[in-house]
């Protein structure tokens, strides 16, 4: 079953054409790496998907009551941020007009922590984290609601190599309760790691395939 | 003291106030509008003076002007790199038209001391039930709107993503914040608000990492301020303000050296 198909997709930015003519599918249970020169538009894409941008035309399919989680590329998030990882996990708690949080969704605020092993360092200020631990109470903020699909806009760029498959692990872990992955990175390595199937967006045109067919890195000069 | 029944006004009105300034401060902080707070208690004390020379109550002038402006103001000052033009042309226009009105009322120097310092004390029943139903409004609708306003406050992106409409948060707040201003320079004076509305939030940030322990440290700061205040104010005959100034500034010096002694240490 199909968790998003795009179909002709085309979004601009005033006149400026970032995407031309896109479709592809993104079945349940895939891990699909989107992958692409720096500025080829993946981040826009994703925009289109979440809402945030309208496409200039074309179809963008997802079925109702599909959730999608997020991990954006930049978060403003420095040194002095004052909220614990806890809290801003649990600012995902849906929009509800009870301030406090009841008890079903404080445990499962508990269970996500839990599941990205934060629990020791849940009441430290997300401030002081490290990148991988920032990485991770992203993915647990994004991950709260259970949503079908999760993308992740370069969420490893900032990692050393070893955090890097233990941050994308962690995700497959999920994928046992039939997350599908959209997974937007430069990492060639990674991508045919992980990847079921793969979207190559470049400036001129789009692949797209099963893993296997991904084609071999060219280093562009 | 309590016998007296202005003393007993000013406890009450001041009780609302801090709950009101504790609450919307620590988004105050959070959405780093403490410039605007400022901007506003600029245009709430012409709005004030405008009161005066037409013989209103000054709080309505106070809502008046800081409600109509401060989204205007909100909206225009979101880029960052403009900012501190946009405060200093909109402080100056809105100082110089409180001064104008000022001196074409016939009461001038009175009227402007309490407008500008603050005057609780001489705060009457009927004025502290309007203070009273003002900020019992503002803690409804902020209530009403917590769970989306503290996403898009303390993090902004996020919130986007799952589909909370941060402009109409954002218009929602800058409403709620010029009724909180107006609301807290009854006690402070315009001169004085980011006293009440930033500090004590400020300070709040150091003790804690959870937004509803920032919210009760926030009260109980301006709590503290604000009774402690009356009550030093009615033992010496001093201004009021002036106590809750000093209060405030000491509880956030001990914040900054409880966070760098004691957190940063270990
Ligand atoms: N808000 C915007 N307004 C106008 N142009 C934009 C905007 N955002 C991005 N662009 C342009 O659209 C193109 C695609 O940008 P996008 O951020 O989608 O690239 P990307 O593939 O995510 O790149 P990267 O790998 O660097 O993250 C770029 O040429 C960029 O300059
Ligand atoms: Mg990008």
């Amino acid at each position: 079953m199909a968790v998003i198909s795009v179909e002709d997709l085309n979004v601009a930015y005033g006149n400026h054409q970032v995407i031309t003519d896109l479709s592809f599918t993104v079945n349940e249970g895939d891990f699909m790496v989107v992958i692409g020169e720096n500025g080829v538009g993946k981040t826009t894409l994703v925009r289109a998907l979440l809402g945030l941008l309208k496409p200039r035309s074309g179809e963008i399919d997802i079925p109702a009551n599909t959730k999608i989680g997020y991990v954006p590329q930049f978060r403003n998030i420095d040194e002095e941020y004052p909220l614990s990882i806890r809290d801003f996990v649990s600012l995902n708690s849906g929009k509800g007009i009870i301030p406090w949080l009841n008890k079903r969704e404080r445990a499962r605020v508990d269970r996500m922590i839990r599941m990205t092993d934060l629990t020791a360092i849940a009441d430290r200020p997300l401030g002081l984290a490290s990148g991988g631990e920032k990485q991770r109470a992203y993915l647990a903020q994004a991950l709260l609601q259970s949503p079908q699909l999760l993308i992740l806009d370069e969420s490893t760029a900032s990692l050393d190599n070893e955090m890097k498959y233990e941050l994308l692990d962690l995700v497959t872990r999920f994928q046992q309760d039939n997350l599908s992955v959209m997974f937007i990175t430069h990492d060639w390595d990674l991508a045919r790691h992980f990847g079921t199937r793969f979207l190559q967006m470049k400036p001129n045109g789009y692949n797209e395939g099963p893993i296997n067919e991904l084609p071999e890195h060219e280093e562009e000069e | 003291m309590l016998t007296l029944a202005f003393m007993r006004h000013a406890f009450i009105a001041s009780a609302f106030i801090a709950v009101v300034s504790g609450i919307i401060g620590v988004f105050v902080v959070a959405r780093q509008l403490s410039f605007l707070t400022h901007t506003l208690s600029e245009i709430g004390f012409a709005g004030a003076s405008f009161a005066v020379f037409a013989g209103w109550p000054a709080l309505d002038g106070m809502i008046l002007f800081t409600m109509l402006s401060s989204v205007l103001v909100g909206q225009m000052s979101i880029k960052e790199s403009r900012r501190e033009a946009v405060i200093s042309a909109v402080s100056a226009l809105f100082i110089g038209l409180g001064i104008l009105f000022l001196s074409l009322s016939s009461q001038t120097a009175s009227s402007a001391t309490s407008i500008l310092f603050g005057s609780v004390v001489g705060i009457s029943i009927n004025e502290v039930h309007q203070l009273i139903v003002l900020s019992i409004v503002v803690l409804l609708i902020t209530l009403a709107i917590y769970r989306q306003l503290k996403f898009s406050s303390f993090d902004p992106i996020g919130a986007r993503v799952v589909g909370i409409n941060e402009t109409l948060i954002s218009v929602i707040f800058l409403l709620l914040l010029a009724l909180s201003v107006s609301v807290a320079a009854q006690i402070v004076g315009s001169l004085l608000i980011f006293i009440l509305l930033t500090l004590p939030a400020a300070s709040a940030k150091y003790f804690t990492h959870g937004v509803a322990k920032m919210v009760v440290l926030a009260i109980l700061f301006s709590l503290l301020g604000t009774w402690l205040g009356l009550l030093l104010g009615y033992l010496t005959n001093w201004p009021v303000s002036f106590f809750i100034a000093v209060i405030e500034v000491v509880i956030y010096v001990v914040a900054l050296i409880y966070q760098n002694y004691f957190v940063e240490a270990n």
